[in-house]
């Protein structure tokens, strides 16, 4: 509580306050049903508790959310007092993923006590007691037979809408008292979807009030709640798929990773610079998914590439070189099965097109390419250059911002180039951390046993950058230029490709793949007119 | 045998349904305006429904279900008695559940005929043993309208669904020919996911229309209606997540570590041992995750394993790569069963668990076939895999293989939805 900025503190005090304010006269009223409040307080509060305590074989999966159909049946059932007493223990026993507990637990009882009375006042302000009939003690006619289902709906939906409206204005204050966010962005968003589940638990809340007076009483309205409670537990269900669908895209980048370790971290940036680019330009926000995919995805095939390869810290051989430009190719074969990932498939193969079709694997040209892959290869070459790789230093936003424009018509399409400077310069660059071995990888100049860029940063950036005057030899590297000029989706070559490369590696010297570390700054130099190895990934816009 | 007995459920259902219609058409609908609604329920709830290749049947249109359930368990509507009969209720819904699947037949996916005999012949049974009593009177004297009737609609529920889970095995029996047991406790398991929701949602429907008359109905099916939006998502999911699995599984081809489809090949196969041990749906995912990725471990090695055959590995060195393998299915968000698989498949048998024991016989019979070092080919293998279950692998699961490997029993596996 004491840790929270003072303007928080009072907030909470203040709706505490409310809370209690709203809840007292309950325990001076004479008519209160106390079984009724008891009942549906401890069912509350069983519904909270059930999260805690695994079911046979099944876990209850995060994120199921409170459960209001019981507080909104109560707010149906009882007066607005009594309804706010019955959402306090619930609220109180609320699951919280942060510290500090205590104040938090306290708030949500405060907050959904609030939101309860509200309800109910406005229930009752639209006549719903009225349409769902008085309660047992009321009449002498068997009450609530049959209930005025239609004329209790549109009272039960406003005040579900209410209840919503508390709650989530509430957090907006207190997010806006705590965190300093303005209330206005943390409200904005949130309020369409919350409200449309909202209406869905007033209605379960209202068909159980409406079989809690009928004669069937309590066990039929405790039965009202089990296809509500399975239906908030599958859709957690698949929430969780979800993220674990995204753990499996992520794995296939690590799988990556295993053999090269800068991929990681680079993937998850590249994903990112690609999304804004795509934002920019205007895309759906379905395609900007399938871009953000593509991004992460993009070097995938990398798996392909023998690991010596990948490791190899010194200049590569033209041979090698082709091997490591077949990457593209690996990528498209591995994920072509993946439905999902749609035009991200053609955007992983073609990557490493250029505009001025000096690019592979099919050397295709300006329209050519599809446009995720030009997307992809301007965030690629951006994200190249604005981290440290073994081989050079981070370079600073604007300048390599600067080279993109030099080399947009060349190498890139203008419009992406331009995308990126407009989105860079409006959000700013802020690259994901994902994990420690990425922040290592990005903050650690110097890594142990390979050789500092300061030794070699000159060599490697001429040969690398987009700066470098005519980047020397550009295509031995097209495997099937000709096959390919179609623009066509499907690499003709990817499946012929392959023994290709078996034997291409099969041939080459094994003094070739020597250990990293093992040649010198010396042995360096030569790299300055060739292209430094791993430029044939080409992040750089000199491959 | 089976088949016949499969017949036997279908044509019962259809003779049912026939002789339901023809009642109804001769003496006409006695509540047209209640059979109109719970008729409208089944048919949107089948309209709904989204079949996919393997996903088990029940998961098919809960709201369907529950809407049938309901309208046999009808005994009032807004506090008035109601009057349709058994074979009323049958007609009703079969009519219904007909008219909901016409836009399915019409796109040439439409749910196979055992789904809809199940429905008809489950609901006969709910209405034949509740509507008789509710009509007699009898159910009102004795247990009146009131908390009792609520215990006694869920008893028999109860009842339906063991019938249902019954039908359901019988047909499966039939259609895949795996033995009734495992069909029957996969079938029960599957009940008690979305089942009890089903159950008491056809209850309440029913309750509810007696207490409140027809607005009930629309407003009790949203539940259950979001359910089968949700479930519709997860199967979506779950497709991608098994064609992402199978590309992960297929990293290790492409970088050239095992020979190609050899993933896929274990995978499949381990499956068919799988079933033929009896393992259930959920166990049968597990090991085939497993079996697609467990080779994955090889990534971290430099240098590929000749041929990328583990089974001749050294055992430590084979252990050390399936430890790695376990560290990378950990990180793929596949259940945590899966990276034990992966991780233990080099153990001796007695060390692991029992999916592993199978993995690791269907990778070595792969390995020693793949590399066509024996002449006999698969003879030549089992009899090197016999050689090894003193200490290697169980010779319970190599005996499976060879009588699956015997049918040439790769044939039922479900492949992959095509991207």
């Amino acid at each position: 509580m004491w840790g929270l900025p003072p303007a928080a503190r009072g907030f909470v005090l203040c709706v505490v306050l409310a809370a209690l304010a709203c809840t007292v006269p309950v325990l001076t009223d004479s008519v209160t049903p106390w079984p009724a409040v008891t009942l549906l307080a401890v069912l509350y509060l069983g519904c909270e508790l059930v999260r805690h305590c695994p079911l046979p074989g099944r876990r209850a999966p995060e994120g199921i959310g409170s459960f209001f159909p019981v507080v909104l049946a109560a707010v149906f059932l009882l007066p607005p007092a009594a309804a706010a007493l019955v959402a306090l223990p619930g609220g109180l026993a609320a699951t919280v993923a942060q510290r500090p507990a205590g104040v938090r637990r306290v708030w949500h009882g405060a907050q959904q006590s609030l939101g309860a009375w509200a309800a109910g006042q406005v229930f009752g302000l639209l006549g719903g007691p009225a349409a769902l009939g008085r309660g047992p003690a009321a009449g002498s006619a068997p009450p609530g037979w049959p209930a005025d289902l239609p004329g209790a709906m549109l009272p039960a939906t406003a005040a579900a809408a209410v209840f919503c409206l508390v709650i989530t204005a509430l957090d907006g204050g207190i997010l806006a008292a705590a965190e300093r966010r303005p209330a206005a962005t943390t409200w904005h968003g949130l309020v369409p979807l919350t409200l449309a589940a909202h209406c869905v638990h007033g209605l379960a809340g209202l068909m159980m009030a409406v079989m809690w007076r009928s004669p069937y009483g309590v066990p039929a309205a405790l039965l009202v709640l089990l296809p509500m409670y399975v239906s908030c537990w599958v859709f957690a269900q698949y929430h969780r798929e979800r993220a674990a669908h995204q753990a499996t895209i992520r794995a296939l980048v690590q799988a990556v990773g295993i053999k090269d370790r800068y991929t990681r971290g680079h993937s998850e940036r590249v994903g990112q610079a690609s999304t804004m680019i795509a934002r920019e330009l205007g895309m759906a926000e379905e395609r900007l998914e399938v871009v953000r995919f593509a991004g992460i995805l993009h070097d995938v095939g990398k798996i392909g590439v023998p690991t010596r390869l990948l490791r190899k810290d010194g200049p590569l051989t033209p041979q090698e070189r082709r091997i490591i430009e077949l990457h593209p190719e690996y990528g498209h074969e591995m994920v072509r099965g993946i439905g999902f990932l749609g035009e991200a498939r053609s955007a992983i193969l073609h990557h490493h097109e250029r505009v001025d079709g000096t690019g592979y694997p099919y050397g295709l040209t300006g329209e050519q390419i599809p446009v995720l892959a030009r997307v992809v290869a301007v965030a690629d070459a951006f994200d190249a250059m604005t981290s440290t790789r073994s081989y050079s230093r981070a370079r600073p936003v604007p300048t390599a911002l600067a080279e993109l424009e030099r080399c947009a018509g060349a190498q890139f399409d203008p419009a992406m180039v331009r995308a990126l400077t407009d989105a860079v310069g409006r959000h700013g660059w802020h690259p994901a951390v994902t994990s420690d071995d990425d922040l290592q990888v990005i903050g650690d100049p110097a890594p142990a046993g390979v050789p500092g860029p300061g030794v070699r940063g000159p060599a490697a950036r001429n040969g690398q950058g987009p700066a470098a005057p005519a980047p020397a030899a550009p295509a031995p590297a097209a495997p099937a230029p000709a096959t390919g000029r179609d623009g066509g989706l499907r690499p003709r070559g990817a499946r012929t490709a392959r023994p290709a490369a078996r034997t291409a590696l099969g041939a080459l010297p094994a003094q070739d793949a020597a250990p990293p570390g093992a040649d010198g700054p010396g042995s360096q130099a030569p790299a300055a007119g060739e292209r430094p190895g791993r430029d044939a990934d080409g992040a750089g816009a000199g491959a | 045998m089976r088949a016949a007995g499969a017949w036997a459920v279908r044509g019962a259902a259809a003779a049912l349904a026939a002789v339901g219609l023809a009642h109804t058409l001769w003496n006409g609908l006695t509540e047209p305006g209640v059979a109109l609604a719970f008729g409208a329920l089944v048919t949107v709830g089948e309209l709904a429904r989204r079949d996919r290749p393997g996903a088990p049947d029940h998961l098919g249109a809960p709201l369907g279900s529950a809407g049938a359930l309901a309208y046999a368990l009808l005994g009032r509507n807004a506090g008035l008695p109601t009057h349709h009969g058994v074979l009323e209720t049958v007609a009703v819904v079969a009519a219904a559940a007909l008219a909901g699947i016409v836009p399915h037949v019409a796109r040439g996916c439409g749910p196979a005929l055992d789904h809809l005999s199940r429905r008809v012949l489950t609901v006969a049974f709910a209405a034949a043993c509740f509507q008789p009593l509710h009509h007699s009177g009898r159910l009102e004297q004795r247990l009146g309208q009131g908390p009792y009737l609520v215990v006694f609609l869920l008893l028999l529920l109860v009842l339906v669904a063991l019938c249902d889970a019954v039908l359901a095995a019988a047909l499966a029996g039939a259609r895949t020919g795996r033995p009734y047991g495992p069909l029957l406790r996969d079938g029960l398991r599957a009940q008690l996911g979305i089942g009890p929701a089903i159950c008491a949602t056809g209850v309440v429907m029913a309750l509810g229309a007696a207490a409140a008359g027809l607005w009930a109905v629309p407003v009790l099916s949203v539940p259950l209606l979001l359910t089968q939006l949700s479930f519709h998502r997860i199967a979506a999911i779950r497709t991608t997540y098994r064609q992402t699995v199978t590309s992960l599984a297929r990293a290790t081809e492409i970088a050239g570590y095992t020979p190609p489809g050899h993933a896929r090949r274990v995978a499949a196969l381990s499956c068919a041992v799988g079933r033929e041990l009896g393992l259930s749906e959920r166990e049968l995912t597990v090991l085939e995750y497993a079996a697609l990725m467990h080779d994955i471990g090889q990534l971290s090695l430099v240098d590929p394993v000749p041929d990328g055959a583990t089974a001749e590995l050294p055992a430590a060195e084979a252990r050390r790569i399936a430890g790695l393998g376990g560290e990378v299915a950990r990180q793929t968000g596949v259940p945590a069963e899966v990276a034990v698989i992966v991780e233990r498949q080099a153990d001796p048998y007695r060390e692991q668990p029992a999916p592993a024991r199978i993995v690791r016989v269907v990778n070595a019979y792969d390995d020693l076939v793949g590399a066509n070092r024996h002449p006999g080919g698969s003879l030549a293998a089992l009899e090197q895999l016999r050689l090894g279950t003193g200490h290697d692998y169980q010779p319970e699961v190599v005996e499976c293989l060879a009588r699956v490997l015997a049918r040439g029993g790769r044939g039922r596996v479900v492949p992959v939805p095509p991207g």
